[in-house]
C-alpha cells in the first residue's frame, strides 16, 4: 500500500508549498485570472457566508485506504484523531447549532475509537440530516466493523459513500487494489438492512470523483449509468449520486504535476467557471471542524491549514453569530467548486 | 512561429476564430453547441460518434477533446476503442468498396 505524502516527506506535504504552486506560474503571469479577481468581475468579492446549514466534522485523517486523489492525504500512517474532549466540545455545539445537517468525515471516521459513542450522542440532538461519509471498504476491513450497517440504521444515519466508477478497473486504479469488490459487498450489506431501497427512509448516496485529470460530467446522466450498472451487475440500489470535482490540492495536485496535467486542468476549471455556482458554493453554508477542533471555511481550507478568518478559531469558543460575520478565505483551487454545475460535498450546486 | 504544426495548447484558442469573423464564428459555435445537445440521440452517443469521426478525420485536437469528454461522461476505454473500430471499419470499407469500381473498369476495358 502507498504511503501518504506526509509519510513520504513529499514536498507537497508542506501546505505552504501547495499554496505557492497555486499562486505562481499561470496565475502569476496573468495567463489565468486568480479566483479573487474572477469573482470581482461579478461583484461577488469578498465571499461572505449565508445562513449556516451544514456542520462538517473531521474525526481524523486515519484511513484504511490511500486513494490517489485524496485531498486529505489520509491513510493508515496518519495518526491525527479527534479526542473525546474535542468530541464533547463538538457535541455541545451540535446541541445548539442552527445547522440542519451534521456531516462526519475523515479519513475513515469509523476508525476513530470513539466513533460509535460520538454517533450515539450526536444522534440524540435530533439534527434533521445526520451524514456519515463512509469509504465502504471499512465495513469489510475487519470483523469489528461488519455490523456498521446495523449501527448506522439504529441511529438513522444517512450514509454517503465514495464510488468512482461502476467498473472494477477504474475504481481500483483510484482507490487501491481490491477496493471495488469490497465496496460492492459493503453496498450489498447496506441494502440488506434497508439502505437505498425503494420505500425505505434509510438514505444511501454515492459520491463520484473523476478518476483522472478531467471534470465530472452531468450528475444526472452519471447517476443513471451508475444505477443501471450496479443494479444489473450486482443488484445494488442507492438514492442519489453526487458528482464531485477533484480540487487541485494535496495528492491530486501531486498527481496533476507528476502527470504534466496541471496547467490543462487549471485551464479546464477556469474555462468552466460558472458565476451562478459561486452563489451556492458550500463554504457559504458550511463550517468545517478539524480533528483538533479548529474551524475552517471548508474541508479544503482545512487541509491547507487556512484557519477561519474570525475571532473565533476553535470549536471550544463557538459563537454562530460571530462566525457568520467573516470573509471566506479563497484561493485558485476554489475554481474546482465553481466549474460547470459547481461542486460541493452534496454534489452540484447550480 | 511554433516548432510543430500541432500545438495541444491551440485547442484552448479555438474560440478565438470568432475574432477574425465574429458573425460566422458565432454561427458555427451556436450550431456546434446545438448539435451536441441531448436529442433523439443521447449526448453520450454523440460523444462516441464524435470520437470515432475525430479518428477518421485524424484531428488531434478533436481526439484530445472527445477522449476527455468521454471520460467525463463515464465512457469506458473499451467503449471508446469499439467506437474507433467502427470508424476504422467504415474508413477501410470505404476504401475497399471502391474496388468494385476498379473491377467494373477492368471488366469494361478488357476483352
Amino acid at each position: 500500500m502507498k504511503k501518504s505524502l506526509l509519510a513520504r516527506n513529499n514536498d507537497l506535504a508542506n501546505t505552504q508549498r501547495q499554496l505557492e504552486i497555486l499562486s505562481n506560474g499561470i496565475f502569476a503571469d496573468g495567463e489565468l485570472l486568480t479566483f479573487a479577481n474572477k469573482i470581482k468581475e461579478t461583484n461577488q468579492f469578498p465571499l461572505r457566508p449565508k445562513k449556516l446549514e451544514i456542520l462538517q466534522i473531521n474525526l481524523g485523517y486515519m484511513c484504511n485506504q490511500v486513494c490517489a486523489h485524496c485531498h486529505v492525504d489520509a491513510g493508515p500512517d496518519r495518526k491525527e484523531i479527534m479526542t473525546t474532549e474535542t468530541m464533547q466540545q463538538c457535541l455541545d455545539v451540535i446541541k445548539k447549532t442552527g445547522a440542519h445537517t451534521l456531516d462526519l468525515t475523515g479519513g475513515a471516521p469509523e476508525m476513530n475509537p470513539n466513533f460509535r459513542w460520538f454517533v450515539e450522542e450526536a444522534a440524540k440532538a435530533g439534527i434533521k440530516d445526520f451524514i456519515v461519509r463512509s469509504n465502504l471498504t471499512i465495513i469489510r476491513a475487519n470483523k469489528k466493523y461488519y455490523d456498521l450497517p446495523k449501527f448506522f440504521k439504529k441511529h438513522n444515519v444517512h450514509v454517503v459513500s465514495s464510488m468512482p466508477h461502476w467498473t472494477r478497473g477504474k475504481t481500483d486504479k483510484q482507490r487501491g487494489s481490491g477496493v471495488f469488490d469490497k465496496s460492492i459487498k459493503a453496498l450489498q450489506m447496506l441494502n440488506e438492512v434497508g439502505y437505498g431501497m425503494e420505500g425505505s427512509n434509510l438514505k444511501l448516496d454515492l459520491v463520484y470523483n473523476p478518476s483522472g485529470a478531467f471534470l465530472p460530467g452531468d450528475q444526472m446522466a452519471l447517476e443513471n449509468d451508475f444505477k443501471k450498472a450496479l443494479k444489473d451487475d450486482f443488484n445494488i440500489s442507492f438514492n442519489y449520486l453526487f458528482a464531485i470535482t477533484n480540487l487541485p490540492i494535496s495528492r491530486f495536485l501531486d498527481y496533476l504535476i507528476a502527470s504534466e496535467n496541471y496547467e490543462d486542468y487549471m485551464f479546464a476549471l477556469v474555462e468552466a467557471y460558472n458565476p451562478a455556482a459561486v452563489e451556492n458554493v458550500m463554504c457559504t453554508n458550511t463550517l468545517s471542524v478539524s480533528w483538533d477542533g479548529y474551524l475552517y471555511d471548508c474541508d479544503f481550507n482545512q487541509m491547507l491549514n487556512l484557519k477561519i478568518n474570525s475571532k473565533v478559531k476553535h470549536i471550544a469558543d463557538y459563537n454562530e453569530e460571530l462566525l457568520q460575520d467573516r470573509n471566506i478565505i479563497i484561493n485558485q483551487y476554489c475554481y474546482g467548486c465553481t466549474a460547470g454545475a459547481g461542486s460541493s460535498c452534496q454534489g452540484v450546486v447550480a | 512561429m511554433s516548432k510543430t504544426y500541432y500545438d495541444p495548447a491551440d485547442l484552448r484558442k479555438f474560440g478565438k476564430i470568432t475574432e477574425w469573423n465574429e458573425e460566422l464564428g458565432n454561427k458555427f459555435f451556436d450550431y456546434y453547441g446545438k448539435v451536441f445537445e441531448e436529442g433523439a440521440l443521447t449526448a453520450r452517443e454523440k460523444s462516441l460518434i464524435a470520437l470515432a469521426v475525430a479518428h477518421t478525420e485524424q484531428c488531434p485536437y478533436c481526439i484530445d477533446a472527445y477522449t476527455k469528454d468521454g471520460l467525463q461522461r463515464g465512457i469506458t476505454k473499451e467503449q471508446m476503442m469499439e467506437a474507433i473500430h467502427v470508424g476504422a471499419a467504415i474508413k477501410s470499407g470505404a476504401t475497399l468498396v471502391h474496388g468494385v469500381q476498379m473491377m467494373n473498369k477492368v471488366n469494361k476495358l478488357e476483352m
